[in-house]
């Protein structure tokens, strides 16, 4: 659907449709002490080619998120309701075996910790080779081929010998991009990052984000970046969904979000961030701590932290497109326009 | 300008890797294998004076936390003198020992891991204060809560185990064991690396109170530059266990010397920049068990030049209060 060359086209809101469509997801964990609603009613998409980040502090709900879309939740968890709609297929209503041939093929994972990826006692070699025949029919040769290949793209030199290594060869850098490499050798059309590069030192960090954001560009794979660092979805995202108990509280473009966010806790995020504060002086900080999602505030689950709380907000603030292409769920945002807050 | 709590001269920390089996059985065999040694720290200079919040950063495994934990008095130097009030630290004896030994705390990256499980919080905090007679046995119920509401914890939790409290509250417990014994001088080891963002500013605002309330010096370890930045007054920067350069922090912000720390501010993922394009160092950061000749950036750096191969360049001072260790600098004089 690409408009003739030259043409200044006006920007068609049906010009494709996303890779990616979470529809009021909700997962819970029905555990002794009472159900956990780790993810209660959670929407986004993620289009081709696009990068979204997905932020919120510990136990707000993104890696049980992640999961979910890749049926990884295990007992006592459940998806519950909604819908994840992978071009169109609802993919909570997949059987396991159904999801298998996906996983790992035309969705892939890449976890905070890239043991959870690697086996231990297996070469590297031996471990891409057997990821590529599970879902492709290529002779051997062709398989070691694109594993080769595949290393070559995410920034290891001299894969030849890499190959012939074991994991614990590796340094913690090397060891993210070798499963950034077997994600990556179905060339598949969604990737769920899980803070990968969290534990790794800023240098390498950036060279893994160069190596992922080329990829986005070139293969048109849809991207959900998990993190709780908000300094890192600034520069590598599109969109942005920021998680609050389970719930996303706010939802746009990267710009708009983190220039003038409407929610009462994205705001505090991005206040608490050292390099938005004057050199010396206290930090801006979100007093309190997240509630226990069994025992969450009733209304807005952020009532308790909140500065701008009032009567009101004991009730349940839905959320709201507030502003084109902008969502909330909040009762009294900040940075709306006036005449749109009358 | 204020006396000296912490001098390092020249000090340096090795650490043999015992040989692997294969390694044994080869040099059993008469072949020439030498035990690998680790220069974790080598050969650094460093003062820390009275007030002073001093942050320390660099890659994984440059040797911050050796450094640190020598600093601390908690592992001895292999080389080099550690003066504390400019006394040798390895030769205090008694009392004296006991003093500097109080005086300088640490706290650690996991607070979990550094707290006793079995220990209820108030004798977590209250333990060593009594040990050393800083409070007596009648007062130190008041003793620990007041310890403890210093560090933003409710005293009415003095009776729970550190595993009943969340990743913030049990780095508050490190914080309020550290004050407890009535330190000068603190060394926090990525002290709020593991923490959420709005968490890590209560936490980074209770050290800034904390220092004015009590007139406390800290060497802040973290390879966050954007908390160095924040909070420290000079930063040390440190490569494959050398200290590469030195200044006050809004001079090294501003007017980076060294290329690895002009790559390093580069690589920092901030806030304004919006969808910028990465780039990185390139390369890895080297084995340190066989570090790079002469200068042990040479392999990643886009400037080098031969000599860089061969010498290792010194740490001289390029403007007052700042020092950097590259060729370039001789080159432009
Ligand atoms: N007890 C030890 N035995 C052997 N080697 C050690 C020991 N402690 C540290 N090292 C080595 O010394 C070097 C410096 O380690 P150190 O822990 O000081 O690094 P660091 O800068 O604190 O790194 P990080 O940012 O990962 O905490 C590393 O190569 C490390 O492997
Ligand atoms: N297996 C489980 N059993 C019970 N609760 C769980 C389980 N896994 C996750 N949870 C809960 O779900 C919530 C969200 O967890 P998670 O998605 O891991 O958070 P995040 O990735 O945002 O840090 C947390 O309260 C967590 O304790
Ligand atoms: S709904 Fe009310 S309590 Fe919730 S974030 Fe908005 S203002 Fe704050
Ligand atoms: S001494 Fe040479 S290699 Fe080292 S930092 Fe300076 S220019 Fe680069
Ligand atoms: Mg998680
Ligand atoms: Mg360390």
């Amino acid at each position: 659907m690409a408009a003739s060359p030259g043409a200044v086209s006006p920007v068609s809101a049906t010009a494709s449709s996303p890779t990616l469509e979470v529809r009021n997801l909700q997962t819970h964990f029905f555990t002794r002490a009472g159900v956990v609603k780790a993810v209660d009613g959670v929407s986004f998409t993620v289009g081709r080619g696009k990068v979204m980040g997905l932020v919120g502090e510990s136990g707000s709900g993104k890696t049980v998120t992640g999961f979910s879309i890749l049926g990884l939740v295990d007992e006592p968890g459940r998806i519950v309701g909604g819908e994840i709609l992978f071009h169109g297929q609802n993919l909570a209503r997949l059987k396991e075996e159904e999801m298998r041939q996906l996983r790992g093929n035309r969705i892939a994972m890449i976890f905070q910790d890239p043991m959870m990826t690697l086996n231990p006692v297996l070469r590297v070699d031996t471990q891409m080779i057997e990821t590529v025949l599970a879902h492709t029919k290529v002779s051997k040769e062709e398989a070691r081929q694109r594993a080769r290949d595949t290393l070559g793209m995410v920034g290891i030199p001299s894969p030849d010998e890499r190959l012939k290594s074991y994991p614990h060869q590796f340094s913690g850098g090397m060891r993210q991009r070798v499963a950034i490499a077997i994600a990556l050798l179905h060339r598949p059309e969604l990737i769920v990052a899980d803070e990968p590069t969290t534990a790794l030192d800023v240098t390498i960090q950036a060279q893994i984000l160069a190596e992922v954001q080329k990829l986005c560009a070139q293969t048109g794979t849809a991207m959900i970046w998990i993190t709780h660092d908000l300094t890192v979805v600034a520069g590598l995202a599109d969109e942005l969904a920021v998680m609050y108990a389970g719930r996303v509280v706010e939802h746009g473009p990267v710009n708009g979000t983190l220039d003038k966010p409407l929610h009462p806790y994205t705001m505090g995020l991005i206040g608490s961030v050292p390099s938005r504060n004057k050199r010396g002086e206290p930090l801006r900080q979100i007093p309190g701590m997240t509630p226990s999602l069994l025992n969450l505030p009733v209304g807005c689950a952020f009532r308790t932290r909140c500065p701008k709380a009032q009567d009101k907000c004991q009730q349940d603030p839905p959320l709201g497109e507030l502003l084109p292409g902008r969502r909330a769920r909040c009762f009294f945002p900040y940075n709306m326009p006036a005449e749109a807050a009358a | 300008m204020s006396t000296p709590i912490i001098e390092l001269k020249g000090v340096s920390k090795r650490f043999s890797k015992p040989l692997d089996l294969a390694g044994k059985l080869a040099r059993k065999l008469g072949a020439p294998v030498k035990d690998e040694t680790v220069h974790a720290v080598d050969g650094v200079d460093l003062i820390v004076r009275k007030g002073e919040v001093v942050g320390l950063v660099g890659e994984s495994g440059c040797g911050k936390s050796t450094l640190g934990r020598m600093v601390a008095g908690i592992m001895p130097a292999s080389n080099g003198d550690i003066l504390w009030h400019g006394k040798r630290l390895d030769s205090l004896q008694g009392a004296e020992a006991r003093q500097a030994k109080l005086q300088t705390q640490m706290i650690f990256q996991d607070p979990y891991a550094s707290l006793n499980p079995r220990m209820k919080v108030a004798d977590i905090v209250g333990e060593a204060p009594l040990v050393h007679g800083l409070t007596k046995r009648s007062e130190w119920d008041g003793y620990v809560d007041n310890q403890m509401r210093r560090a933003g914890l409710d005293p009415s939790f003095k009776r729970r185990y550190p595993h009943q409290f969340s990743g913030g509250q049990r780095q508050r417990i490190g914080i309020a064991r550290a004050l407890a014994v009535q330190p000068e001088f603190i060394v926090c080891d990525e002290a709020v690396a593991a923490l959420d963002v709005s968490i890590q500013a209560q936490i980074l605002n209770l050290f800034m109170d904390l220092r004015r309330e009590l007139d406390l010096t800290y060497l802040f370890i973290s390879h966050d530059l954007g908390v160095v930045e924040h909070l420290s007054d000079r930063v040390v920067i440190m490569y494959l266990g050398r200290v590469v350069e030195e200044a006050p922090a809004e001079e090294v912000f501003a007017r980076a010397n060294h290329p690895y720390t002009q790559a390093l501010l580069s690589e920092v993922p901030r806030i304004e920049a919006r969808k910028k394009s990465f780039a990185g160092i390139k390369g890895e950061i080297p084995s340190p068990l066989n570090p790079p000749s002469g200068c042990h950036f040479h392999p990643r750096c886009p400037h080098a030049f031969d000599r860089c191969k061969v010498e290792k360049p010194a740490l001289k001072e390029i403007a007052p209060g700042h020092k950097s260790r590259c060729h370039l600098n001789d080159r432009a004089a």
